[in-house]
């Protein structure tokens, strides 16, 4: 890694709070649900002191990612507005794969792929979010009908296993793209970062779209 | 309710390998329920509290001889009471003493996602596990006759055993023994299908043609049966379901979808893993570094 003299700010210390509460309550509720779904993977209810606390506390993290990812989606979305060159990103998937960025077409904020991970979360997290409230066993176990209930445990495991899908994607895609990770630890990217990944936005901030103080010295 | 006996289990909730089962030479039982001679007295229910040691709160009087209202963690075996004016214009009290059925296929230990929870023994008793119970509900969505209920005291889900305690040391359950007619009756399960047979001729030759055994092929059969005698209609009897299966929503769930999702995972994260390896990390080089550098540098100067 070359060092340079100054970086971007990509996250702001707001982002990454609400983004990092967001991921653990994400990672608990994989490893609680993924117990409660499959028998092979029971053995981690004990990671929450047994069944009964992994029954009782699933659902209340529930309600946390919900009201955390909210914040996500209002800080957000704006950014994520899909795009006539999000069309043209996903034609050459094939070179950004294959680490080719130079022949994919300049890149703004986000590329397609990660406006792909924020669309699936904003539509998967409130479906499990209300299948969950649904399924609720202690607080709405009378509230609707049992073919309603069934329905709704149906659809929450396969909303659940599909987020997992995107989150597996989603970590994956920050490990693969060095640097990515500290974007959310330590909030910053360096001008090259943004140059290879996301140089029409790099383009933007040059032109002082994104105002001054997104360019700082190097910490 | 209790685990008298873990050797001879032919069912185990949530389990991937084959459950203790050396001592499984044993008949399959049954209790068969002649509705036809119930004069609705209520001692089976009393035996069920006293040899269970179960105590229901007190509570309304809802305009029935129904009572309490509904099962409940306290109240696993309920006479339930239905008028029903047949086709000449005469009433018929249709009372039915509802608890679980043991189904041979239990919809509850199919959905059961606590390991041992949920048992059946080899002689067909469905058994709830209380201390491994987790409290989440999936046993009455798998339930096709609406039986198991969640205590709000302590958060496990309770039912008949079939009082599978005596039934173990060789006694007949608690309302068995109760029962002042004879309706409710106990032993193999094929004696109990040909006494069934025997009482549904003589029903028929009093005019009860549609009389018949309530025994649902669909879950398998049940260890709990019911002579009826309108057998073709059996939701006549508070809502006997006519059909019970376990809904196809729970087959889906607790079938083909645990190992698709579960290979869905693991194939998502070895595509990562197998790219690493292929392709590698996508890393940020010098002349990106340079080249960023000086678009922000131009740009200062412009600016």
């Amino acid at each position: 890694m070359s060092s340079s003299r100054t970086v971007i700010i990509r996250y702001t210390r707001v982002n990454r709070i609400n983004h990092w509460i967001t991921a653990i309550c994400f990672v608990l509720l994989t490893l609680s649900g993924l117990a409660m779904f499959h028998p092979l993977m029971f053995w981690l209810s004990g990671l929450f002191g047994g069944g009964q606390w992994m029954r009782a506390v699933h659902p209340w993290i529930g309600c946390l990612l919900m009201l955390s990812y909210l914040g996500l989606i209002v800080q957000f979305w704006r950014e994520n507005l899909v795009q006539k060159s999000d069309v043209e990103w996903m034609k050459s998937i094939k070179d950004v794969v294959e680490n080719d960025e130079e022949r994919v077409p300049p890149v703004g904020r986000n590329n397609a792929g990660q406006k792909f991970v924020f669309w699936s979360m904003t539509l998967l997290i409130p479906v499990l979010f209300f299948t969950g409230l649904v399924i609720w066993e202690v607080y709405f176990g009378e509230a609707t009908s049992m073919p309603v209930q069934r329905a709704a445990v149906l659809i929450h495991s396969l909303a659940a296993i599909a987020a997992i899908i995107v989150w597996v994607v989603h970590v994956y895609a920050a490990i693969w793209v060095r640097d990515s990770v500290r974007a959310m630890t330590q909030g910053y990217v360096t001008p090259g970062w943004a140059w290879r990944h996301h140089r029409a936005w790099l383009r933007e901030i040059a032109a002082g779209e994104h105002g001054k103080d997104i360019i700082r010295k190097r910490p | 309710m209790s685990d008298l006996q873990s050797q001879d289990y032919v069912r185990r909730s949530a389990s991937t390998m084959t459950p203790p089962q050396a001592r499984n030479h044993e008949d399959q039982v049954a209790k068969l329920i002649d509705v036809t001679r119930c004069i609705g007295c209520k001692a089976c229910q009393s035996a069920c509290m006293e040899w269970n040691d179960l105590r229901q709160d007190i509570g309304h009087f809802e305009g029935s001889y129904q009572n309490p209202d509904d099962l409940s963690p306290d109240v696993w075996t309920l006479m339930k009471f239905a008028e029903y004016e047949n086709e000449q214009g005469n009433l018929e009290w249709l009372i039915r003493k509802d608890g679980c059925m043991h189904c041979e296929d239990p919809g509850c230990l199919k959905a059961c996602p606590a390991p041992g929870a949920i048992v059946q023994y080899a002689n067909g008793i469905v058994d709830f596990i209380s201390d491994k119970c987790i409290g989440c509900g999936y046993c009455v969505k798998g339930c096709p006759f609406d039986i198991p209920r969640i205590s709000k005291k302590d958060h496990k889900s309770y039912k008949c055993t079939l009082c599978s305690d005596r039934v173990s040391v060789g006694l007949e359950p608690a309302c068995v023994k109760a029962c002042p007619t004879g309706a409710i009756m106990f032993g193999s399960k094929t004696d109990m299908k040909d006494w069934a047979q025997e009482r549904i001729v003589d029903l028929k030759s009093r005019g009860f043609e549609k009389a018949g055994l309530y025994d649902p092929q669909e879950v398998g059969g049940t260890h709990v049966m019911y002579v009826l005698h309108h057998a073709d209609k059996p939701s006549l009897y508070s809502g006997l379901p006519d059909n019970p299966r376990i809904s196809p929503m729970v087959t889906a769930w607790k079938g083909i979808i645990k190992p698709i999702a579960l290979f869905g995972v693991a194939l998502a994260a070895l595509a990562g893993f197998f790219h690493w390896i292929t392709e590698g990390p996508n890393e940020v080089t010098e002349e990106d570094e340079a080249a960023g550098e000086r678009v922000l540098d131009d740009a200062e100067k412009t600016l």
